[in-house]
């Protein structure tokens, strides 16, 4: 049933979003901010996350806003995993200390301390409407065989195209082999790329020009 | 966040423990250590520094999200290309060759694969950031000093301006990475940390660098431009 006057805009769904952060300071800041926002609502605040999962709430969060420096060392390549009782919620990381780039890679979107309540609202949005292209798992850094191949055509200097046609793939395709190459040894140039392939004995001295 | 910087009735000796990064400023301005309690405007004055410029530089240095700009009308354009030129001399003359000696002093345990591709990879590295400093130097910077006379230019626009040090850039990180995932081991640690404390600062030092020319100098140089009537494209 629709109650409401004909002419005004439909309600747009609201966001539940449990906050699991260590700093009171924080969270309540958190809360006044999202008061009287029409998306989002706080449905609950944790501490820590065995205190998150000890009050699971009727209706799970869409959102679970969390201080990426509460999951130890050993499971932060593993969020996912931490939150796979959640898998429809989307993880967004409150940053305030050094966090890796990788560890952050897997989190759908994240939030800074110096965001105005404009801008954390921004980049939830954001968040949920990115969500389909999930990020891909960062367990594996070793080169596959192709790309090891891909690898070897860039140093030896071939353009993308040039690179295409060698190997029977769509420009998109190297395209998207460079990038998990970059993403994979942290190396970016073609210079480097070089070095990299000269160490692992994927190439010889005398094969550069 | 304005009431977090630093100002100019603070002790200097409070700012360089507040950022001991900051020691490496000090030259470039001309100032030397030994400045008892004084303060920042009246070593300032003593040494004919504009306090602003001072202040300005030392916040870029120390605070992440300081972001400056929104003062540029009482820059102090000559006393900042000066501060510029004098980090490019610092960076050419000091702070890449120390890295450079180390860095082959640390190769020199290495197998000859290793220290060809890698010595080669920081050199054109070097002379790649050397060109670049030497561009701006003859280029960029008599072109600013050009427009506050009122000269215009037909070889050089501000919009020129390699906003992109990207390729620079990219390249530190890489050999930042070589040398701590992919070189073979030696029993080189203490040395190859050296290397790399110095590569992390180097990074930091002409980030922020890079920063003053983009928010503070090219932004000036187009205020110039348009009080000229150079058309912007």
């Amino acid at each position: 049933m629709n109650n409401m006057q004909p002419g005004t805009m439909k309600a747009r769904k609201k966001y539940r979003i449990a906050v699991v952060e260590p700093s009171i300071l924080l969270s309540e800041g958190l809360k006044t901010m999202f008061h009287a926002n029409a998306e989002f609502e706080i449905a609950s605040c944790s501490t820590n996350i065995p205190h998150f999962f000890e009050r699971p709430t009727a209706i799970p969060p869409d959102i679970i806003l969390i201080n990426p420096m509460l999951i130890d060392f050993q499971r932060q390549n593993h969020v996912r995993a931490v939150f796979s009782s959640h898998p429809g919620a989307l993880l967004v990381a409150i940053v305030y200390h050094f966090i890796d780039q990788d560890v952050l890679r897997q989190y759908h979107g994240s939030i800074t301390v110096f965001d105005d309540a404009h801008k954390i609202q921004r980049k939830l949005n954001h968040a949920i409407n990115t969500n389909h292209n999930s990020p891909e798992t960062v367990d594996n850094f070793d080169l596959s065989d192709r790309e090891k191949e891909i690898l070897m055509s860039v140093v030896r200097g071939l353009q993308n195209k040039e690179i295409a046609d060698a190997h029977n793939i769509s420009i998109h395709t190297v395209i998207s082999h460079r990038k998990n190459i970059s993403r994979k040894t942290g190396i970016k140039s073609v210079a480097g790329l070089t070095v990299y392939a000269l160490l692992h004995h994927l190439l010889d001295q005398n094969e550069i020009e | 966040m304005k009431h977090l910087l630093f100002s100019g009735k603070q002790k200097l000796s409070d700012l360089i423990h507040a950022n001991y990064k900051l020691l490496q400023v000090l030259p470039r301005f001309n100032i030397k250590l030994g400045f008892e309690n004084k303060k920042v405007d009246e070593v300032c004055e003593q040494y004919g520094i504009s306090p602003h410029l001072f202040l300005m530089v030392c916040n870029v240095c120390t605070f992440d999200t300081y972001a400056p700009g929104k003062e540029a009308g009482q820059l102090d354009i000559d006393g900042l290309i000066l501060y510029l030129t004098r980090s490019h001399q610092d960076y050419r003359e000091y702070r890449i060759p120390v890295i450079k000696e180390q860095l082959n002093r640390l190769l020199d345990r290495h197998n000859a694969r290793e220290e060809e591709s890698v010595r080669q990879f920081f050199d054109d590295y070097s002379a790649e950031v050397i060109k670049h400093l030497r561009h701006e130097e003859h280029t960029v910077f008599p072109y600013i000093y050009g427009l506050k006379q009122g000269v215009r230019s037909e070889q050089y626009h501000i919009r020129q301006f390699e906003k992109n040090h990207g390729n620079i850039e990219e390249k530190l990180h890489d050999l930042k990475n070589i040398i701590i995932k992919y070189l073979p081991d030696q029993n080189d640690g203490e040395l190859r940390n050296q290397v790399l404390f110095n590569l992390f600062w180097l990074e930091e030092d002409l980030n922020r660098h890079t920063l003053l020319e983009e928010r503070i100098l090219v932004p000036f140089a187009q205020q110039l431009e348009e009080r000229l009537n150079i058309n912007h494209e």
